[in-house]
């Protein structure tokens, strides 16, 4: 422990580092896999190729999408910009296959009604189809959320500040404290977010409180089918 | 583009036979980790999967267990395993490929009573009012019924693994990280670059065998049905029960 009392400052300053990188590849994931998983859902010509692209994008492994990316699009190897760029391509590839499939299960008969009513494309999409498929929009949020928290944690090779650092300096001086402790605060970011994004979603769809007995298990890992 | 040519080049050189450090052998460690991960992993995960699929029973807890191993930090628990267990050749392999193990334990679980729950309810009290013991509707209707998303399963678990093997080199264990980890101080991107062109094959290509054992693994009655059906309704609406997400790790 008593590494941990003596370098709270520093772990602390890592946590704050980490969250900072975190969210930009989870809000911009968010908001390009709106528009692509509104294409794949709508067209069966885009659907194929743009779910295709997701999960082979999804396919490459982080480590090996950090070298591949700065020479592909002309951007610093050892640079903030390569982590923020290839997490997002991350969370678009998780989020579109859920913008999609969210937008798939909102009942046909409800769509129609909106339009038998009068909205037009535009106002059905935001005020109808898209508050409907929000659960399971929230589902592949939270997926991508918490699994980008944890890539964060690789760019630290490099060169990336954050909790990473906890992982090869606590290895390369054998304190296994410091590798325990960054584990641990970045188990606690993950949940965090994820707490919050349950919450938001709470507040943004207040009737999927009342409608719990149909919640899917949304934590489920398995197939990209 | 310059440099993508020079890790092509750096990629089929004839040196990369050679050496201490040759193509093949980083690969057959790759798979080796790998595979063994996956299988001893699949050893535990798949009967408690059934177990928990056919009963009912833990639900909650492999729920929670996969939802709280996503949040874990596949580097960091790797760098943890080797400083617990010890830093000689064997104890770097006990330790990593615990860590591997860990990782992909979750996805196969998930897979394993993802599959079984899915099962229609009436499909199981059928074969169970035909006589069939509750072995027999394990083995003979929810195994078969539930194989496309165990395999599913597998498939996460082994991309996980395969892109959680490429840190393994940062311990000194070899895989096909290592180049990466070779480069990175010496700033060689040719090398960095080829390396990963290579890992991102052979994950893709790992993916594209799951891909295609998936296919096959849906029983032919099931798949004989569900042709029929797309053409009467839309294939939009079932999209998601089935379709758990995934994620990464590594």
């Amino acid at each position: 422990m008593t590494w941990i009392i003596n370098n709270l400052d520093l772990i602390w300053g890592l946590t704050l580092e980490h969250i900072r990188l975190s969210i930009p590849p989870i809000v911009l994931g968010f908001l390009i896999s709106i528009p692509l998983g509104w294409l794949a859902y709508r067209f069966k010509l885009t659907r194929g190729i743009l779910l295709t692209l997701a999960g082979l994008l999804y396919t490459i492994p982080s480590l090996a999408m950090f070298v591949l990316l700065p020479p592909l699009i002309g951007i610093p190897f050892l640079s903030e910009l390569n982590i923020t760029i290839a997490l997002t391509l991350y969370a678009v590839a998780i989020m579109a296959r859920s913008v999609a499939d969210a937008l798939g299960s909102v009942d046909p008969a409800i769509r129609q009604s909106a339009t038998a009513v009068g909205f037009g494309g535009w106002r059905r999409f935001w005020t109808v189809d898209f508050p409907l498929a929000g659960p399971v929009v929230l589902a592949g949020l939270r997926v991508a959320a918490v699994s980008t928290v944890s890539l964060v944690t690789v760019g630290i090779l490099i060169g990336v500040q954050s909790l990473g650092y906890l992982f090869t300096n606590g290895f390369q001086r054998r304190i296994l404290e410091e590798i325990f402790a960054g584990v641990v605060m970045t188990v606690i970011v993950a949940l965090v977010i994820d707490r919050a994004l349950v919450l938001l979603g709470r507040m943004l769809m207040p009737w999927t409180t009342v409608a719990k007995q149909k919640a899917p298990a949304p934590a489920l890992e398995g197939a990209p089918a | 583009m310059n440099l993508l040519i020079e890790a092509v080049q750096w990629l089929f050189s004839p040196e990369r036979l050679e050496g201490s450090n040759p193509i093949p052998v980083r690969i057959e460690e790759h798979l080796f980790y790998t595979f063994f991960a996956v299988i001893v992993a699949a050893l535990i995960a798949v009967p408690l999967g059934f177990y928990i699929g056919h009963t009912g029973k833990g639900r909650d807890f492999a729920v929670g267990l996969s939802g709280a191993a996503r949040a874990l930090p596949s580097f960091g628990l790797i760098l943890l395993l080797v400083l617990l267990i010890g830093v000689t050749q064997v104890q770097l392999q006990l330790a990593t490929i615990t860590a591997f193990v860990l990782l992909a334990i979750p996805s196969i679980l998930a897979g394993a009573y993802a599959g079984i729950e899915a099962v229609d309810r009436r499909v199981i009290d059928a074969a169970r009012a035909v006589g069939m013991t509750e072995w027999q509707i394990l083995w003979k209707v929810e195994v078969p019924l539930g194989l496309p998303l165990l395999i599913g399963g597998l498939r996460a678990a082994t991309l996980q693994v395969v892109a959680t093997a490429t840190l393994a080199a940062y311990v000194g264990l070899g895989g096909l990280g290592i180049y990466i980890f070779r480069g990175l101080p010496l700033q060689r991107y040719e090398e960095m670059l080829g390396s990963a062109l290579l890992i991102a094959a052979l994950a893709l290509v790992l993916d594209g065998i799951f891909a295609l054992i998936q296919q096959f693994a849906v029983p032919r009655g099931v798949s004989a049905g569900r042709a029929k059906d797309v053409r009467t309704s839309s294939t939009r609406r079932r999209a998601v029960a089935a379709k758990p997400a995934q994620e990464r790790r590594g």
